[in-house]
């Protein structure tokens, strides 16, 4: 760290990441004025925001999500304005079917939930269901449509977010593997791409590596890589309009206006030193059988490519959120669990609100990482 | 407890397949043979169906005593080796082959895996090339040689290498109108190998008399050739061309093209093994040794799956690879008989290094291509629409923002030229802007495989 | 697209449906030279770019599918036709 052959570059807030969290963080820091650095290893949305299956789904979200989930919803309808570009959101809206009583006792059971947070959702009977999605499969018995919720490209949204970053000031740096990082007392220091960038503030956006990032910095969390499965067929005429989900989440599938059908479950494999990951193709088999048995009318049709990438995956399935319990100035946002990308566009707002205004509307208590405080090396993830 | 797998699977049974499985006989092994074609023979030496009369003259010219042997060879195996034909692997995992037969999904287990894939036509896109009436070289001839068929009544000949004379002299020789031979490389370029290509002794000659054969039956040969256009309105009408310093239209109902070709990687990529760029074939190819073997344990190429080098290299390669798998198997050796192997394929280098250098790859066409060009025939995605996109140096980042390369078959077609208009627009070497990756299945595969 | 029949033409003649009208091939046939003797494209780009008849003829482009009833979307140059099959260009 102290190689005196190194550059140094001052600045506002260092970001470890360049995914939705972390480019969207630079954007709305650098529109505030602030000396923003994105230190990304890979390019831009390269991991978990970048291949993943595309949902913008507030429906089914944990209740302690729902309020990001709610301030993400209204900045994804204003891309355009932000960022230039739709990323290919469309409100579609989300359908989440049970396939037994006990999944529609579930869906009934969220309606409360929703309410509370201003989520607007429909509970649908199983003769109007098939009626008015005459191709689901004669397993679904009701579902509940979010009418509000969507989908949009993945591949888009973190370089049309760093691009805006990029275009309010921000320096967003590809192929940056970070290699060394520390706080000196006087601030944070990290070495990138030949240089050591100094900085009073730290966000650590780096997905399922944010936990090592936690670690040094004395705060382990229990993460581990996680790869969600995904799957595409070739086009076929569009007739699924809604994103479709299912109570347990074992199948999603949407179809996208070009005729394209997305759809995943299960897991696949990976290795994140690397990084590496892959569709395993026995889960990925489940899944087509979960999904030709929701939509019948997929059987014939074939599938021309399978995908995932690595995102950190938390005990309680919630993500890492807040100020650091050990070193300030430190700004953890990760372990999004493999449903962060919906809240991307938001968590870049909440952070640069803590780092301006000390503090944001949004309740983040769920996601401090002082929740995991006790965890020792022995129950902690490979990233740690 | 389950025994250990002991399985050697080879994937291909075309000419490399045929003689590594082979090999593998001799040496008292029972490979699983999987072939996605239901005949054996690979394409170059692929069977005609059931009933069809031709002789094996009429069929494969010159190459028809390589071609008896091979099927010969091929049928004396039956019954020796598991083969399982009309099968696609479609995924890659150490140890396991995901297979695809009589559309249910299955695997096969192994020890070894002889990656014998084979190749395709590698192609310039270029306006009008999606039109009804345009084939690939290998296409045309498959037509001709498989189904007894012309792809048109008036059939123009596109692109560079031996085989564009090849098949265009079939064409003729089966009955065919071939309105024109236009090769992309000059003359003089041809020409500065000939010394180099003499080393190829039968087969440069049979390459010189391919080459002669229009000539001398009267069909029109532009040598320098730069195709700008296939036109036509439901199908093909003309192919508009630069040739000699002047724009010309030549009237014609189909059009076969086809600048070399380019091996099928897709499940080397898949089992890890590692690409290097090839300055003289101008593609990423997988890292293999003149052995077969490949930096992954239990992984081993041969033939043009690997780097193409025609039948007759990839008939000494397989025979290799499969030497390589019975000494890694710790069984006699026949090293007299590996010895002769090695030399032979060494012996070839020099004449398939000048063929290369003879028939260059037109890159500066692929460059240049307009921005209208439909350069992804699966997603129709153009020149135009990657340029626009062109912001960091690889292909990958190029892919996920356009969809180049993301349809049905992968980016096969469109990834070596869509890499050299990525190159041209940045400014770099193809080299710098990668390959793009693969992820299963290799070739489409239905939903309903799955079922149980 | 014209395919022009040069040789192996005394093969038994099979009938098929191609959209839902009677046509007729060869015993021995693909796909895609049935199709192409009865019609000049084998499928439809779905982007609005035109009609497609395949390209390389070896399993490779993937631009030659069509629809069978019963077996679902198969690559045309790589399936034999057979008697009664009832294929529909997508």
């Amino acid at each position: 760290m102290s190689t005196p052959a190194l550059a140094t570059q001052q600045a506002d807030v260092v970001i470890v990441g360049g995914g939705g969290a972390g480019c969207s963080a630079a954007l709305h820091l650098a529109q505030r004025g602030a000396r923003v650095v994105v230190l990304e290893r890979g390019l831009v949305g390269s991991q978990a925001s970048g291949v993943n299956y595309g949902g913008v789904r507030q429906q089914g979200r944990h209740p302690a999500e729902l309020p990001i989930a709610r301030r993400a919803h209204a900045l994804w309808q204003r891309l355009p304005e932000l960022l230039g570009t739709d990323c290919e959101f469309e409100v579609t809206g989300h359908l989440k079917l049970a396939r037994d009583e006990a999944e529609e006792a579930d869906l009934v059971a969220y309606l409360d939930v929703a309410r509370v947070h201003g989520l607007r959702l429909r509970l649908i009977g199983r003769n109007s269901l098939h009626r008015d999605y005459p191709w689901l499969g004669p397993r679904v018995v009701a579902g509940s449509l979010a009418p509000d919720d969507g989908a949009a490209n993945p591949r888009l949204l973190a370089p049309a977010l760093a691009r805006a970053a990029i275009a309010a000031g921000a320096q967003v740096l590809e192929g940056a593997e970070v290699l060394g990082l520390a706080h000196d007392g006087a601030g944070f220091v990290a070495e990138a791409a030949g240089t050591l960038f100094r900085a009073p503030w730290l966000l650590n956006c780096a997905g399922f590596w944010g936990g090592k990032i936690a670690a040094t910095f004395g705060e382990p969390v229990p993460v581990s890589p996680m790869s969600p499965l995904m799957l595409v067929s070739e086009p076929v005429p569009w007739f699924i309009e809604p994103n479709l989900g299912v109570v347990g989440g074992n199948v999603y599938l949407r179809q996208i206006r070009r005729g394209n059908i997305i759809f995943g479950g299960g897991r696949g494999e990976n290795d994140p030193a690397i990084p590496y990951a892959r569709a395993l193709p026995g889960p990925a088999m489940r899944a087509m059988r979960l999904a030709s048995e929701l939509v019948p009318a997929l059987a014939g049709v074939q599938i021309i490519r399978s995908w995932t990438g690595i995102d950190g995956e938390m005990p309680d399935h919630l993500p890492v959120i807040g100020a650091s319990a050990t070193t300030p100035g430190l700004l953890h946002a990760f372990g999004f669990s493999g449903h962060g990308f919906q809240l991307g566009p938001a968590i870049g707002a909440i952070l640069a609100e803590l780092v301006f205004d000390g503090r944001t509307d949004l309740p983040l208590e769920p996601f401090a990482i002082g929740r995991f405080a006790g965890t020792t090396a022995s129950t902690m993830g490979d990233g740690t | 407890m389950s025994a250990p797998v002991s399985t050697v699977a080879v994937v291909g049974a075309g000419p490399a397949g045929t003689r590594a499985a082979e090999v593998l006989v001799r040496a008292g092994l029972r490979p699983v043979v999987l072939d996605e074609a239901p005949d054996n023979g690979g394409r170059i030496f692929q069977r005609p169906p059931p009933g069809f009369t031709r002789p094996y003259e009429a069929l494969y010219g010159s190459v028809a005593p390589q071609a008896r042997a091979l099927h010969a060879a091929f049928d004396g195996l039956r019954g020796r080796v598991d083969y399982r034909p009309s099968t696609l692997a479609w995924h890659l995992r150490p140890g396991t082959l995901h297979t695809l037969s009589d559309g249910q999904a299955g695997q096969v287990d192994f020890a070894q895996a002889i990656l014998c894939t084979g190749a395709m036509d590698r192609v310039v896109p270029l306006p009008g090339w999606t039109r009804p009436g345009v084939t690939t070289l290998g296409g045309a001839q498959i037509a001709l040689k498989t189904q007894g068929c012309a792809i048109g009544r008036r059939v123009a000949f596109l692109g560079t290498g031996p085989l564009l004379w090849l098949v265009a002299m079939q064409y003729a020789k089966a009955g065919a109108t071939v309105a024109a031979v236009l090769d992309t490389t000059p003359l003089a370029t041809k020409a500065r190998q000939a010394p180099a290509l003499l080393a190829g002794g039968r087969a440069f000659l049979t390459g010189l008399r391919m080459m002669a054969w229009p000539r001398l039956h009267g069909v029109k040969v532009v040598e320098g050739a730069t195709p700008l256009e296939i036109t036509g309105t439901d199908g093909v009408d003309g192919l508009r061309y630069r040739g000699g310093g002047r724009e010309h239209v030549l009237a014609c109902d189909a059009v076969a093209m086809g600048w070399g070709l380019k091996p099928e990687t897709q499940l080397a990529d898949l089992a890890g093994v590692p690409f290097d760029f090839d300055l003289v074939q101008r593609l990423h190819l997988p890292r293999r040794n003149d052995a077969g073997r490949t930096p992954v344990v239990g992984i081993y190429l041969a033939g043009d799956g690997a780097r193409i080098g025609g039948a007759e290299l990839a008939e000494l390669q397989g025979a290799r690879a499969a030497w390589s798998v019975v000494e890694d198997r710790g069984l006699p050796l026949d090293l007299p008989e590996i010895a002769r192997l090695d030399r032979a394929i060494a012996a070839q280098a020099g004449f398939r290094r000048a063929l290369d250098l003879a028939f260059p790859y037109p890159h500066a066409l692929a460059a240049e291509m307009p921005d209208a060009t439909t350069l992804c025939r699966c997603e129709a995605v153009t020149a135009g629409e990657l340029r626009a996109a062109a912001a960091p140096h690889d292909l990958n980042r190029a892919k996920a923002l356009t969809r180049l390369g993301m349809g049905r078959c992968q980016g096969r077609v469109c990834g070596p030229p869509g890499a050299e208009v990525l190159a041209a627009a940045l400014g770099c070497e193809v080299s710098e802007v990668g390959r793009l990756r693969g992820q299963w299945p290799v070739k489409p595969v239905p939903l309903s495989m799955a079922a149980e | 697209m014209t395919l022009v029949r040069l040789a192996e033409t005394a093969r038994a003649r099979v009938a098929f449906t191609l959209d839902g009208a009677p046509a007729e091939a060869l015993e021995g046939d693909t796909l895609l030279t049935a199709i192409l003797a009865n019609g000049t494209h084998v499928r439809t780009s779905e982007f609005g770019d035109g009609a497609r008849a395949g390209f390389c003829w070896m399993g490779a482009c993937q631009d030659c599918g069509v629809w069978v009833v019963g077996l679902g979307r198969q690559r045309a140059c790589a399936t034999p036709v057979r008697a009664g099959m009832e294929v529909v260009r997508l």
